[in-house]
């Protein structure tokens, strides 16, 4: 017993004396703090109160009367639809036109390192830059798209205008500019499959569908996984795009969750309410995360032990 | 291995579709390039012109003096700079104690930067905003970047290079009577050049593309960001009128030249960076 305390003083003292590793820490432990820990406990406590506008006087405290209001919201449980599918068009759209392009990368061609400054193109730009020149091309009137489609006799809609089409084209603007990132994730996933698996699956008389079923798929879980897992946090976190290119509109048919929770806080100055929905959307991304979690294990526990 | 005679067809058509699909990414880029040189009336015919039947520079130039283009160019380059060193500092510096020093508390701390990983943007950014509000950081070059100086992901990475530098030499070091800081400046961070350049490549472009962030704590034009310029200057057109076309291509090239020119430099860290968090985090 003694000695156990004697040993534990021992240690203690030996780290103690490295404290060096405490200024070491020191900046970024501040910036943490000042920029994450005290924002983070100021927003649950924001949003059990009523705080409107930039004042900081007469506060009150209002219990869970924001998260009441946000169940009779129509307007927000339009945005978390909206949310909804265009987490679930992109997310598996996206992964699987940028699988298809990795694959036929991790071949032997010519020019691959200009194909890949090609592909990242649209991922490096802003979407300020990207929806610049998208707003002309979709223009409905005017734009190179309709124009395009009248060479062959269809007559196309006003796509960022409509409220049947803006949604969607919004996913596909989503899709294109995320093609070249999700593209070399999926290439370092293929790159890291042995060589051997291959040989072993040709030997055994597979075709090359039969190699990509077998041998492909099963080896790139862990990356489907990742890829699956972030793209989904990450959509339901989708802003940018939106504000640039619909500003919710029309009629609300791409209002999505941050961009409601953005607007009843910078717009409305409602930052009690606001900092509630930001929570609720916490917690719906946690939930959708454990989900993807609990799956993912059950399917690919036995394959790698876990 | 039997040769496969499939093999070439298979190659042209793979080529083929890459093709396609590189058309498919940049002809929107060519579009904005090829029309930020025509004039107004030729951008506004239709059918539309492909090539500028006279390519005009106007727009470039009247970027600059019809609009302070130049201004917001310095704003970004100012806050980007600044956000790129402090990022690179703070976080190497965290990163070295977490890799390397054994004091009290530690693994708890790193488990607590990887945490914050998963709490979403939003969730903060309203405090954060009423901070810098009440901190009278708005408008100035200090809120714009403060929030950036330091993130998980960073030390994260760094972290992870730093753990693969051999114990033998710092051991020899200290047996020098080199200090920590010592060690952590002349064999750490010159050891690990490629990941810092990774870490300084996508602080780079996280804050040169970023909106959200200047668009929340700048009011004054004078402090505008590129982004946030280019963004003020295309919603400054009054619905239902068609913009300038022509000159707003012309921004977003401005705004974008940059970039793609450090992308270019840097593709391989960058690329590296992407794999790192996928594959071997």
């Amino acid at each position: 017993m003694l000695a156990a305390v004697k040993t534990g003083w021992r240690t203690f003292w030996g780290r103690w004396n490295q404290r060096e590793g405490y200024v070491f820490v020191l900046p970024s432990l501040l910036h943490l703090l000042v920029f994450f820990l005290i924002p983070l406990g100021f927003s649950l406590w924001l949003s059990f109160h009523d705080w409107r506008g930039l004042t900081t006087r007469n506060i009150p405290f209002v219990g869970l009367e924001n998260y009441q209001f946000m169940f009779g919201d129509t307007r927000w449980w339009n945005a978390v639809w909206n949310t909804l599918v265009y987490t679930f068009v992109s997310v598996p759209l996206g992964m699987a036109l940028s699988l298809l392009v990795a694959i036929v990368m991790n071949q032997k061609i010519p020019g691959i390192y200009a194909f890949r400054a090609m592909f990242f193109l649209p991922v490096i730009t802003s979407w300020v830059a990207v929806s610049v020149v998208w707003l002309w091309i979709l223009d409905g009137r005017l734009g190179l798209l309709n124009y395009a489609l009248s060479l062959v006799g269809i007559d196309g809609p006003d796509w960022l205008s409509d409220p049947h089409t803006a949604l969607f084209a919004l996913i596909l603007i989503t899709v294109w500019k995320g093609l070249g990132f999700q593209m070399v994730i999926w290439l370092a996933g293929l790159q890291a499959i042995p060589k051997e698996l291959y040989e072993a699956a040709i030997v055994d008389g597979a075709n090359r569908v039969q190699q990509f079923r077998f041998v492909t798929l099963p080896m790139l879980a862990p990356t489907t996984f990742f890829m699956l897992i972030t793209g989904v946090i990450g959509s339901f976190q989708v802003f940018t795009p939106v504000f640039v290119l619909t500003k919710g509109g029309p009629l609300g048919s791409t209002d999505v969750a941050v961009y409601r929770i953005y607007e009843r806080a910078f717009v409305n100055f409602d930052f009690g309410y606001a900092s509630a929905l930001a929570w609720v959307l916490f917690v719906f991304i946690f939930v959708a995360t454990l989900i993807q979690l609990y799956y993912m294990r059950r399917n690919l526990g036995g394959m790698y032990g876990r | 291995m039997r040769k496969n005679p499939y093999l070439l067809p298979l190659r042209i058509l793979a080529f083929a579709m890459l093709c396609a699909v590189a058309l498919m990414m940049t002809a929107p880029f060519l579009w904005m390039l090829l029309t930020s040189l025509k004039t107004q009336q030729e951008a506004f015919q239709f059918p539309p012109s492909l090539l500028p039947a006279r390519p005009v520079w106007e727009n470039y130039t009247q970027l600059f003096t019809l609009v302070p283009f130049g201004r917001y160019f310095l704003n970004t380059l100012l806050v980007t700079v600044a956000v790129v060193i402090g990022q690179l500092f703070v976080c190497s510096l965290a990163a070295y104690a977490f890799a390397r020093l054994n004091f009290m508390g530690r693994d708890a701390l790193f488990v607590l930067y990887l945490a914050t990983m998963m709490v979403p943007f939003q969730v903060t950014l309203i405090p954060l905003y009423l901070l810098v509000f009440q901190l009278g950081w708005v408008n100035t070059y200090w809120g714009l970047i403060a929030p950036g100086l330091s993130s998980a992901y960073g030390i994260f990475l760094l972290r992870q290079a730093f753990l693969t530098v051999p114990q033998e030499l710092i051991d020899a070091a200290r047996m020098d009577g080199a200090s920590e800081f010592t060690i952590y400046s002349r064999v750490f961070l010159p050891m690990n050049g490629p990941s810092l350049a990774t870490l300084g490549v996508f602080a780079f472009l996280g804050t040169w593309t970023d909106l959200l962030w200047p668009l929340l704590i700048v009011r004054n034009p004078q402090m505008r960001t590129l982004e946030l310029g280019l963004a003020y200057f295309q919603s400054a057109v009054p619905q239902f009128v068609q913009p300038n076309w022509p000159l707003l291509m012309a921004a977003a090239v401005v705004v974008m030249l940059p970039v793609i020119v450090v992308y270019l430099m840097a593709q391989r860290y960058f690329v590296e960076g992407i794999s790192l968090g996928s594959v071997k985090g």
